[in-house]
């Protein structure tokens, strides 16, 4: 991933700010699309910031996401918290848990890297059904509040601008380029100096935060919240897909993915519904076969040989 | 005396994968200024010498010191900050990062801690030394074999080493890029750098080294001046094999 340019940071200010009116626009079906692309950008770009630099594919998205929906529904049911102060304790939580699953996978690479993240947020996800179903009570977790979706979308798109700044920061610093080393060669990152194990645990807890975050902000959109819908993993390969579909060679890659997967994604499911699985398929194969390296990449490509050209 | 002089000095160095003894109780110590060379037939130990160094894997057994402050039991990174820079037997470059920041990487994270300009500056600087500031924008997938180990040595010298470890350096070039490279190296001898070198090259080790120290089957059979050592019946023995000697 190249560093982001001062230019990219106005283009993402100014996306922003017209995104912001969106909700004026539209309601109804759109307005929840537009929901959807806003949870989907800011998920799909703070596992970028991770896995972008390092190559390291994390399908424990899940796993963070749950934890803000759990941490919401069930301090909003059994103790009567306000939403306010449970989305903030979802985001130390889904922070904590980070920190503990890139310590725990340190050591490993490639796939087997990919497996352990997929098998430990399922592990969570039956954890915390057991727990849910044993001892706090099966009351259930409800999500009361005053949010429209258009709050719900705005607070979305804060944090989405707040995951690409953040992004954009790090990418410009020096663990930013401390992780293209390590996506480079691990060996070299550390005869060069690099902690590479610091600086891989320091992003990947950005990404759970974030994770936390939408799956608590998303959380009053359902009312009522099962925890196996919310640590669904199907959730976890939606965040790849999108991801690697944008291109992870910039920063900006996520939204170009999302959005035309989503449109997609809805008119599939809400024409052929039994077929909404063979388009996951069918992303995986265009993404391999013909778009290694995103849109981004055919996008670089076109914009290289245009140049040449003239 | 030589002791208290020494910058790198390894005692009695054991490494052991499963029931291979890879190197076995090798002691050799390396002074300020000195260039070193390690040789040895093929298999005998002297990468696994290099890695230990610079810490790629810790002794099984002994002790690695720097300017007297032990770094075996030290991580990669660590060892990196205290000042020994190295080379890899197999060329490794960041494939991603044009030239200039792969020399960059280098310079970022040692213990200068450069960054921004004066890194760019120093990394184009370093560059211009092994001869390579005209490519410093070309992606590194585009470099001839010489000018990607080139370039790794530029990533090596930008962390600004105190004992730099040269691990076949000059192996896999072709007689014009061989002279090249020898010259490089006087050039950083010549600058009173502290080198230990691997070299298969015979050539090379007698205009370059100071001293030498020979492996074989892990163990060290001799050390001492270049001259001496490579007219030592036990170095031809372990060479060429018994019957040729
Ligand atoms: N990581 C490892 N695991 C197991 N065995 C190893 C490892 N590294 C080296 N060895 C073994 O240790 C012995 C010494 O290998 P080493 O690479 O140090 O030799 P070398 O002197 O550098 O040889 P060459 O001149 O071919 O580079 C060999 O038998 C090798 O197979
Ligand atoms: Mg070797």
């Amino acid at each position: 991933m190249k560093p982001a340019t001062v230019q990219e940071l106005i283009w993402a200010g100014v996306l922003v700010a017209l995104a912001a009116f969106w909700p004026m626009m539209s309601n109804g079906y759109w307005l929840g699309i537009g929901v959807d692309v806003m949870m989907y950008t800011a998920l799909a770009t703070s596992w970028m910031l991770f896995s972008g630099p390092t190559h390291y594919i994390s399908l424990a998205s899940a796993a963070f996401f749950g934890v803000g929906g759990f941490v919401v529904g069930s301090g909003m049911s059994d103790y009567d918290a306000s939403f306010w102060s449970m989305l903030a304790l979802s985001a130390v939580i889904g922070g904590v848990l980070a920190a503990l699953i890139g310590l725990a996978t340190l050591r490993l690479s490639g796939v087997y890297f990919v497996i352990f993240t997929l098998g430990l947020a399922e592990m969570i996800r039956n954890l915390v059904s057991w727990v849910q179903n044993n001892f706090l009570g099966s009351r259930g977790l409800y999500v009361l509040t005053d949010f429209t979706d258009a709050h719900l979308y705005w607070m979305l798109l804060v944090t989405a601008g707040c995951v690409y700044l953040l992004g954009w920061i790090i990418s410009r610093s020096r663990l930013g380029f401390a992780l293209r080393i390590i996506g480079g060669d691990e060996t070299v990152a550390r005869h060069v100096g690099i902690n590479t194990a610091t600086a891989k645990v320091i992003l990947f807890t950005t990404t759970g935060v974030f994770g936390a975050i939408v799956g608590a902000i998303i959380a009053p959109r359902w009312s009522y919240i099962e925890p196996n819908q919310v640590f669904s993993p199907q959730l976890s390969f939606f965040v790849v897909i999108m991801a690697l579909l944008g291109g992870s060679g910039r920063l900006w890659g996520p939204v170009v993915g999302v959005i035309p997967f989503l449109l997609i994604w809805n008119w599939v499911d809400s024409n052929f519904s039994n077929q909404s699985i063979l388009v996951l398929g069918v992303a995986f194969l265009v993404i391999v076969y013909f778009l290694p390296h995103g849109f981004v990449g055919r996008i670089e490509q076109l914009r290289a040989s245009a140049r040449g050209r003239s | 005396m030589k002791q208290a002089s020494a910058v790198l000095s390894v005692k009695n160095v054991t490494k052991r994968f499963g029931g291979l003894v890879a190197v076995s109780n090798m002691s050799f110590d390396v002074a300020e200024h000195e260039m070193v060379g390690i040789i040895g037939p093929n298999g005998s130990g002297k990468t696994t010498m290099i890695n230990m160094i610079s810490g790629v894997f810790a002794p099984t057994d002994g002790r690695i010191s720097l300017r007297g402050r032990l770094i075996s039991d030290a991580a990669p990174q660590i060892i990196a900050r205290e000042g020994v820079g190295r080379t890899f037997q197999l060329v490794r470059l960041l494939p991603g990062l044009s030239v200039l920041e792969n020399v960059m990487a280098g310079a970022v994270y040692g213990h200068k801690r450069r960054w921004g300009r004066d890194a760019e500056d120093f990394a184009h600087s370093v560059l211009e030394r092994v001869g390579m500031d005209a490519m410093s924008h070309a992606p590194v997938s585009s470099l001839t074999y010489i000018d990607q180990k080139r370039v790794e040595l530029a990533r090596t010298l930008a962390g600004e080493p105190k004992v730099l470890l040269l691990d076949e350096w000059l192996a896999g070039l072709n007689p014009t890029e061989l002279e090249t490279g020898i010259e490089l190296i006087h050039n950083l001898r010549n600058e009173g750098r502290t080198i230990v070198m691997v070299e298969h090259v015979m050539d090379a080790i007698r205009s370059l080294c100071d001293r030498c120290v020979v492996m074989s089957s892990g163990a060290k059979i001799a050390e001492g001046t270049t001259e001496g050592v490579l007219s030592d019946q036990d170095v031809i023995r372990a060479y060429l094999g018994d019957d040729d000697a």
